[in-house]
């Protein structure tokens, strides 16, 4: 055993509204400078869409991420090292900027310096790369509360095997955010590819990192993650990507993303974990065991044994108890109601969700809930409008079981409390459902529901 | 190091990285950590370090009221991020932090963009004539008459609004310019021509008050702004006698049960959305009531998705089922005890015969039991005991409140008694009664549905009581009572069913039943924490009034009103400035002279933009077939010329003569000037300006907008507003209306009423791009003020977190300079004058009682005589020393230590705190305390406000307590000795204090709810009645049939102003049209910022749903044109199958400024979103002198609503030019 700290996130996806404070702060504080208009190390998605860039999910394009071979060894989906090298001066797996889209300025002054005229003064846009008059047809966030749409959503990778059970009719309209930041993986494609040993993750956190004076500009690493989290800057050539606000965390302070989160949905922990029992995990043979593997080489931080590793192995006393007193480690441990992003991609991503909960019924047909009993006020989660089988291409590679395990939770939680906060009651039938005591179930409901600062992070 | 060729797949790459680097790869060789190296972070770390943080915040047109910290380094504002130092909620409880969304975090973006206004910039072709005139007379007034007086010159200036051709001016020019046309307005057409429109003062007071002192002192007209944003819910004085107050938004974490109706919270609340996402892990059940899947929905274990505007159906079947279920088939004790208590349902209603039935009529009032009934008799209200059957005149109505008889009863305690909600049982007799309904009939009056009271005489007049006509309006059967009743829920013919509400909204029948029931029954288990979060999507409705009081029906049936956690949530365009005594008074000058000229803005710019020619509907249209033909031939304008003369709603410019005149008249007369007004308007000599608005004299010729984009936002009509008001290119293709009848019909209608548009801002917006100057102003992070919000219970500082860059001023430098550049020439050319203003029946004053039973009686038709403050305005003089202006700004004038300052009808005395002032500020030369820059505004206004000065708080509940005779003062004992400075809101937003301003309490660090100090202290409501109302009888009630919550659908444009297209079936459609708050924008700030542009669709767009689309072969991002009679506007279609068929969405607000290309229509720029709008006016909005009918600033008038609009999609060609 080999005890590392990683800092990790989760994002309750189920109190996100899609508002994009995150993405705007972190492009104001990052990358509001020449060369990086188009890349949004914090993003937001909306949910079913094809995202940003385009299609990133799509890993038989992208060839991001890891597989295993015929004799089950992972292996990088990029190709073995002579591949790589050969593609070294033309990548097929980069994205082009139309993948992501042409950042557009304005000519702003127009508005005041616009002579006499005959018509009323107005900006339009302007390529931020040539300088040139263009016409808008993408964007960072083009499908922003679209829902889908017709026209966009064949193209979203996770409704490719369940097309015909999801119509883009408005009675069945459904939609949820998906903020995204690089996933700090345990086990990084992106480092993995760096022909030049530009990229690193940190040995006391695990932050992920470019440097700036060793990177190459190959972009092995763009194509090799298959969240498409690392950007070129197209001014210096090189790489850039989310730093997890180091500056920040080192100096005890919440990412920007988290911290500005308005919707408070981003939790921030030290998790340990082996780093010897990383390299199982990410080859077990069914993506769907994958889950299971990655929380398998986390360590609980109150176990003795741990301790005693981890002091050996260097990790400071408060390390040590931060990690304790980690969100993370109850949320994904736990609770279990924290899974990762594609953990079929094996790079046992370290940025988990949770997922929404959206029980709203058919406009229209109205049907559920009992309508006889006013005091049965929720829906069964059979009544979701998000398929089980979307959230789970998403966070469980495909097993709608932990999908629903993980919601069923979430319902049990709101009836819990509910019956709680009116009259007192102590649900036992729901604690047990749910699988969990009446203590863990009320501080799961504090961690989620009050979520104070100093909790979250 | 392990062999790395062992670890399957990889590894030889990166063992060769080894050679290149001294870090070291992980053990399995798979991967690479290692310590930083050679310091390459150091770009990061640069990049975040900085010199300092400021707390600041984002004015004017949000009521988020976030508190921020600005980051700054080398000089320069790098970037913002939210502060979190709110003070707790309470540990059981989600906090306030972190308040914020994307608009805000992207301000700091304006400090250094290119299209900052840096100079004045003044329109050339105006400049250079000024600059002539200017230098060759000498005299900037006379230089400024004869500009504006040669039609050439000011056809030519006036002509190029809007076309570009700015040049820098300097300062000191431009304000001598400024000051010269104040000056020749004032003295040419009176002070009332000038106008001064700026909103929402709660974020950020001290530069709203800038300007507001300055005009209040000179004698300008200030326009309201909530009711003109349609933002005010006419319903709320209507049913409370009170403006607007709501749950802060931690109390939604209180609600077991929130529906979300019309108010999409995650996008118009998204510091506060958050309350309500937790709120569910408590266990609060959410519904969604929305027309489109809008991003709340996803939230909500319920989705209702009524047709757009039929939100009151809905409402009405809910509360058919809460009546039917919970107070007929069984009682709830607490929702019995509830209504008798505190609605006015217990009281007696007249009855008259009319045909073969009855109608309801007023309220029975102690004047009808007795010829001596005491003071203020037709006042005081009258219920029937339920153990005695008696008539009981109960302390606490209106009778109450004024009067030395009403000195300690102003209250709702019963003393023992019980009223009786029902005559059922009691009554002798049972009569049927004709009851309007709206869902059929010719003309938006709608028809009559006849159904059955219990009655009984008393006071010798047949009498029910409000419960029992509400049974009968939603259609409750009981007993044997006469008329026609629904055969149950599923009767879908009569209203106001379940399945009724089904036809016509499209909700199941079995939903509404459902979601009515569970929300009544919620309250019930939990007493009243059942709450209803309302938004712009009902409110914005000509009809929301009505859609309104079905909504709180639901929440006063339930007993949800004044308690945690429910009641209604009204959240469009609401404010709170928190410190409001301070506030109000400072910022109109009440030190120096009072009142001063408030005006309705929707009835201004109605008139002033001649929407008022265009109309192709009469009122009487909407007169329903139960009231007396009151509006017959009679235009919206002829109703409010009648509202003006009768005192109702103020009207400015007042008369067609300058009111200065008038006072030189009378003394010339050596008359009081009353009588000599009164006099000359018996005569007909003198006229009210808003009986002939086309007349020049009577034009508003000044007008100066800060704070505020009219021409690009809030303009409904904006083309009528370039056309009539500017002279600018229009694109209207409206034909001319029906003439008025007593409004004077010129057949030439003005083009360019205005001499003078000044806008101060720091971008360019519509309103800049038209006017003729623009003066460039600080942005939030470049002064001080202060913010408040009814969302959050703090108050909070703005601060500099850089000087004003460039040649920029905050507001409250720049009405400093004008005031000083006014009172240079007005030395010369005004000196002292005495002005006339006409001043409308005030709420919260004695003019309450003035028209008893609010019946109309107009003096001009002889019904009555014309008496000031009676039955017609009040006439005050106030004497204006027009070459003190610069210096009254500058220092607190002798009335507030003199007669106090007085809000709601509580007079504070305010002596320690004008010593401790002038300690603090110090004092001007004249000797007055200080407010000569915009810090020590902010002290004063914290310092005479009860909310932040306890002395204040505790003063104002002892002097209330006198006449309601109830415990209050200790609501604000607990902080009696504190005071919140200015300094403290510097420091961390500071949480207010329980005050009397207020209807909520905070005391003991409980969540703010509306009303919770009337329901738990017998304070009555500053209603007739003293109750929450569900019955309203004055006579323009009647006529339009509304004395009880109904159902009045969208008004018919279709109907009224004919097909909008051309025809082109295939290749257009037509759609109701909407425009709800956007996810980009605040209104139109943002919509120009580069990170909200990069994140939506970097232009203006229409939402279109899937079949619309399909309909006229448009696809996603396609350019369409919208057009109707109004305008025309071109922007990209986004297409969604989350929209709605026969729906389309221009998010509010998409102003011309931005990627709008020139129209194929018009071949001009493409309109704003409001150039597809015009005003309409609500006669009901107009009521005044009655009751909580009587006016105040922002608390009452009409409306500029915009929902009920349609247009005309179509594709356009794919090649824009610009």
């Amino acid at each position: 055993m080999r005890v590392m700290a990683q800092v990790a996130m989760v994002m309750n996806l189920d109190k996100c509204i899609g508002c994009h404070t995150c993405s705007v702060t972190c492009k104001q504080t990052w990358t509001n400078r020449d060369g990086v208009e188009y890349v949004w190390f914090n993003n937001v998605e909306t949910k079913p869409g094809v995202g940003y860039p385009k299609r990133y999910e799509d890993q038989d394009r992208w060839h991001g991420g890891w597989q295993l071979d015929g004799r089950g060894r992972l292996k990088l989906r990029a190709g073995g090292r002579i591949k790589r090298l050969l593609n070294l001066f033309s990548n097929p797996d980069l994205p082009t900027l139309d993948d992501y889209y042409e950042p557009a300025t304005y000519d702003y002054d127009t508005l005041i310096n616009a002579p006499a005229g005959p018509h009323t003064p107005v900006i339009r846009p302007k390529s931020a790369i040539t300088g040139r008059d263009m016409a808008i047809t993408w964007g960072a966030n083009w499908e922003d509360d679209l829902g889908g749409a017709p026209e966009h959503a064949p193209a979203d990778p996770n409704l490719a095997a369940m097309a015909e059970k999801v119509a883009m009719e408005f009675d069945k309209t459904f939609m949820f955010h998906l903020p995204r930041i690089c996933e700090h993986c345990l086990n990084p494609a992106c480092v993995a590819a760096c022909p030049s040993g530009a990229m690193y993750k940190r040995e006391e956190d695990g932050i992920v990192l470019v440097d700036q004076e060793r990177c190459r500009g190959w972009r092995m690493c763009v194509s090799s993650c298959p969240y498409k989290k690392v950007y070129v800057n197209h001014k210096t050539g090189k790489a850039e990507k989310c730093t997890f606000c180091f500056p920040r965390i080192e100096a005890g302070q919440p990412t920007v993303c988290a911290e500005t989160c308005v919707g408070r949905l981003r939790y921030l922990g030290l998790i340990l974990y082996d780093a010897d029992a990383v390299l199982d995990a990410a080859r077990v043979t069914d993506p769907r065991d994958l889950l299971e593997a990655q929380r398998r080489v986390f360590l609980d931080p109150e176990d003795p044994a741990v301790i005693a590793a981890a002091r050996a192995g260097g990790i400071s006393e408060d390390w040590i108890e931060a990690a304790r007193r980690s969100p993370i480690y109850r949320l994904a441990m736990r609770y279990r109601v924290a899974l990762p992003l594609h953990p079929e991609y094996r790079t046992l991503p370290m940025v988990w969700y949770i997922p929404p909960l959206s029980p709203v019924l058919d406009a229209v047909t109205g049907v559920g809930a009992d309508a006889d009993d006013p005091d049965n006020v929720f829906h069964a989660i059979t009544d979701l409008r998000i398929p089980l089988e979307y959230l789970a291409s998403l966070f469980s590679a495909g097993d709608t079981e932990v999908v629903a395990g993980v919601l069923m939770k979430l319902s049990a939680m709101r009836a819990y409390m509910r019956a709680r906060t009116i009259d007192g009651t102590v649900a036992t039938d729901l604690l047990e459902s749910a699988g969990m005591t009446a203590a863990d179930m009320e501080d799961m409901y504090r961690l989620l529901a009050i979520a104070k600062y100093d909790e979250r992070y | 190091m392990t062999d790395i060729d062992a670890v399957p797949g990889m590894g030889p790459l990166l063992a060769a990285r080894t050679f290149f680097t001294r870090s070291e790869v992980s053990a399995d060789g798979r991967t690479l950590h290692q310590v930083d190296p050679s310091g390459w972070d150091r770009f990061y770390r640069d990049r975040w370090a900085h010199d300092k943080v400021v707390r600041s915040t984002h004015g004017v047109n949000c009521t988020g009221s976030c508190s921020w910290q600005v980051f700054v380094k080398d000089g320069l504002i790098t970037w913002e991020h939210q502060a979190t130092d709110y003070p707790s909620v309470g540990p059981e409880s989600p906090e306030y932090e972190p308040r914020g969304c994307p608009r805000g975090a992207s301000f700091s973006w304006y400090t250094y963009s290119p299209s900052r206004v840096r100079y004045p910039y003044v329109r050339g072709v105006l400049l250079e004539a000024w600059r002539e005139a200017r230098s060759r007379l000498g005299d900037p007034v006379l230089a400024w008459a004869e500009l504006t007086g040669d039609p050439e010159r000011a056809r030519a200036y006036k002509r190029a609004r809007g076309k570009g051709g700015f040049v820098r001016a300097e300062w000191d020019e431009v304000l001598e310019l400024m000051a010269a046309a104040h000056v020749h307005t004032v003295k040419e057409y009176g002070p009332d021509r000038v106008v001064g429109f700026s909103p929402i003062p709660a974020m950020s007071m001290a530069s709203f008050a800038a300007g507001t002192r300055f005009l209040s002192m000179i004698g300008g007209t200030l326009l309201s702004f909530y009711d003109w944003y349609a933002d005010l819910p006419i319903a709320s004085p209507q049913v409370w006698g009170d403006q607007t107050d709501v749950p802060e938004a931690a109390d939604w974490w209180n609600s077991r049960y929130l529906i979300m109706w019309g108010s999409n919270i995650p996008v118009t609340r998204t510091p506060d959305a958050h309350f309500m996402t937790e709120a569910r892990y408590q266990g609060t059940k959410v519904v969604a009531v929305s027309p489109d899947y809008a991003d709340n929905v996803k939230f909500a274990d319920d989705w209702l998705a009524p047709h757009p505007g039929t939100d009151g159906a809905l409402a009405m079947a809910m509360g058919h089922v809460v009546l039917t279920e919970f107070f007929r088939e069984r009682q709830v004790p607490y929702f019995t005890d509830y209504v008798r208590k505190y609605t006015d349902l217990p009281f007696l209603v007249t009855l008259e015969p009319r045909g073969d039935a009855y109608v309801p009529r007023r309220f029975l009032t102690a004047a009808d039991l007795t010829d001596d009934a005491g003071e203020n008799a037709a006042f005081k209200t009258v219920f029937l005991d339920e153990e005695t059957g008696e008539p009981r005149v109960p302390n606490g109505s209106l009778g109450f409140r004024w009067g030395e008889e009403g000195e300690g009863r102003w209250n709702l305690d019963l003393a023992g008694a019980t009223p009786a909600l029902t005559l059922l049982g009691r009554a002798g007799r049972a009569v049927e009664v004709d009851l309007p309904r709206f869902d059929e009939g010719a003309t938006e009056g709608g028809s009559v549905m006849r159904r059955g009271v219990p009655a009984t005489e008393v006071g010798g007049k047949l009498v029910t009581t409000v419960f029992d006509l509400l049974m009968a309006q939603y259609g409750v059967p009981r007993a044997d009572l006469p008329g026609e009743w629904p055969q149950g829920y599923e009767d879908a013919a009569q209203p106001y069913t379940p399945a009724w509400a089904e036809e016509i909204t499209s909700v199941p029948a079995a939903t509404i039943a459902r979601i009515g029931r569970e929300f009544a029954r919620n309250a019930e288990v939990t007493e009243g924490r059942s709450m209803i979060a309302m938004g712009a999507g009902t409110n914005h409705w000509f009809h929301s009034d009505q859609i309104y009081r079905a909504f709180l029906t639901l929440v006063l049936l339930t007993g949800c009103q004044g308690v945690n956690g429910g009641g209604w949530g009204h959240y469009v365009g609401q404010e709170k400035v928190r410190p409001i005594t301070g506030f109000q008074h400072l910022a109109f000058a009440f030190d120096w002279q009072r009142p001063t000229r408030h005006m309705a803005g929707t009835a201004f710019w109605y008139l002033a933009t001649d929407q008022w020619r265009y109309e192709q509907i009469q009122a009487d249209e909407l007169s329903s077939p139960l009231g007396d033909g009151l509006f017959e031939g009679r235009s919206f304008a002829d109703c409010n010329a009648q509202a003006a003369r009768l005192g109702w709603l103020p009207s400015h410019p007042t008369f067609n003569r300058n009111p200065l005149t008038l006072a030189d008249e009378a003394a010339a007369k050596g008359v009081g000037v009353a009588e000599h007004v009164v006099d000359e308007l018996r005569s007909g000599r003198l006229r009210f300006a808003a009986e002939d608005p086309g007349e020049p004299a009577n034009f508003p010729r000044v007008l100066t907008v800060w704070r505020a984009n009219l021409l690009g936002s809030s303009g409904k009509g904006n083309e009528y507003f370039l056309r009539h008001l500017l002279g600018a290119d229009a694109e209207t293709r409206n034909r001319e209306g029906i003439h008025p009848t007593e409004v004077r019909w010129r057949e030439e209608a003005t083009e360019g009423k205005l001499d003078l548009l000044t806008t101060i801002d720091f971008r360019m917006t519509s309103t800049a791009l038209f006017a003729d100057i623009v003066l460039p102003a600080a942005t939030w992070y470049e002064k001080h003020d202060l913010s408040s919000t009814d969302m959050h219970p703090f108050v909070h500082a703005f601060n500099p977190a850089i000087a004003p860059p460039w040649q920029t001023r905050a507001d409250y430098d720049v009405f400093l300079g004008l005031a000083d550049a006014f009172s240079e020439l007005a030395a010369r050319h005004l000196g002292k004058r005495t002005d006339v203003l006409a001043v409308p029946l005030a709420h919260d004053t004695p003019d309450e009682l003035a028209q008893p039973g609010g019946r109309v009686r107009d003096w001009k038709h002889g019904e009555c005589e014309p008496i000031p403050g009676k039955t017609m305005p009040k006439i005050v003089t106030i004497e204006r020393d027009y070459a003190a202006v610069g210096e009254r700004m500058r220092g607190i004038g002798p009335l507030f230590a003199e007669l106090g300052l007085t809000t709601k009808g509580v007079t504070y005395r305010v002596g320690p705190e004008l010593d401790d002032l002038r300690a603090r500020n110090g004092a001007t030369p004249e000797g007055h305390v200080s407010l000569a820059t915009a810090d020590r505004m902010c002290e004063a206004i914290l310092a005479l406000s009860g909310t932040t000065n306890g002395r204040l708080s505790t003063q104002g509940f002892e002097t209330l307590e006198r006449r309601t005779g109830t415990r209050l003062a200790d609501l604000a004992a607990e902080h009696e000795g504190k005071r919140i400075t200015f300094a403290d809101t510097r420091s961390r937003p500071q949480p207010v204090i329980t005050s009397p301003e207020w209807s909520g309490s905070e005391t003991g660090g409980r969540r703010y709810s509306a009303f919770v100090i009337n329901v738990e202290r017998d304070k009555p409501w500053h209603t007739l009645t003293g109750r929450q109302q569900f019955f309203l009888d004055h006579d323009w009630m009647i006529e339009l049939g509304e004395q009880l919550p109904a159902y009045r659908p969208p008004l018919n444009m279709r109907r009224h102003y004919g097909e909008q297209g051309d025809g082109q079936d295939g290749a257009e459609v037509t759609v109701r049209y909407l425009t709800p708050h956007s996810k980009w924008s605040i209104h139109s700030e943002y919509q120009d910022n580069a990170y909200m542009l990069a994140l939506s669709r970097g232009g203006p767009t229409i939402w279109m749903s899937v079949e619309d689309a399909a309909r006229i072969g448009v696809a996603d991002n396609d350019w369409i044109e919208a057009y109707n009679r109004n305008g025309v506007v071109v922007a990209r279609a986004v297409v969604s199958h989350r929209m709605p068929a026969g729906t389309v969405y221009m998010y509010h607000a998409k102003d011309r400024n931005v990627n709008v290309p020139l129209t194929e229509k018009s071949g001009r720029r493409g309109g704003v979103h409001n150039s597809l709008t015009r005003l309409l006016l609500k006669p009901s909005h107009l009521i005044g002198g009655y009751a909580q009918f009587t006016y105040a600033f922002n608390y009452y008038g009409p409306t500029g609503n915009q929902r009920d609009e349609i247009t005309v999609i179509r594709r356009r060609g794919q090649e824009v030019t610009y």
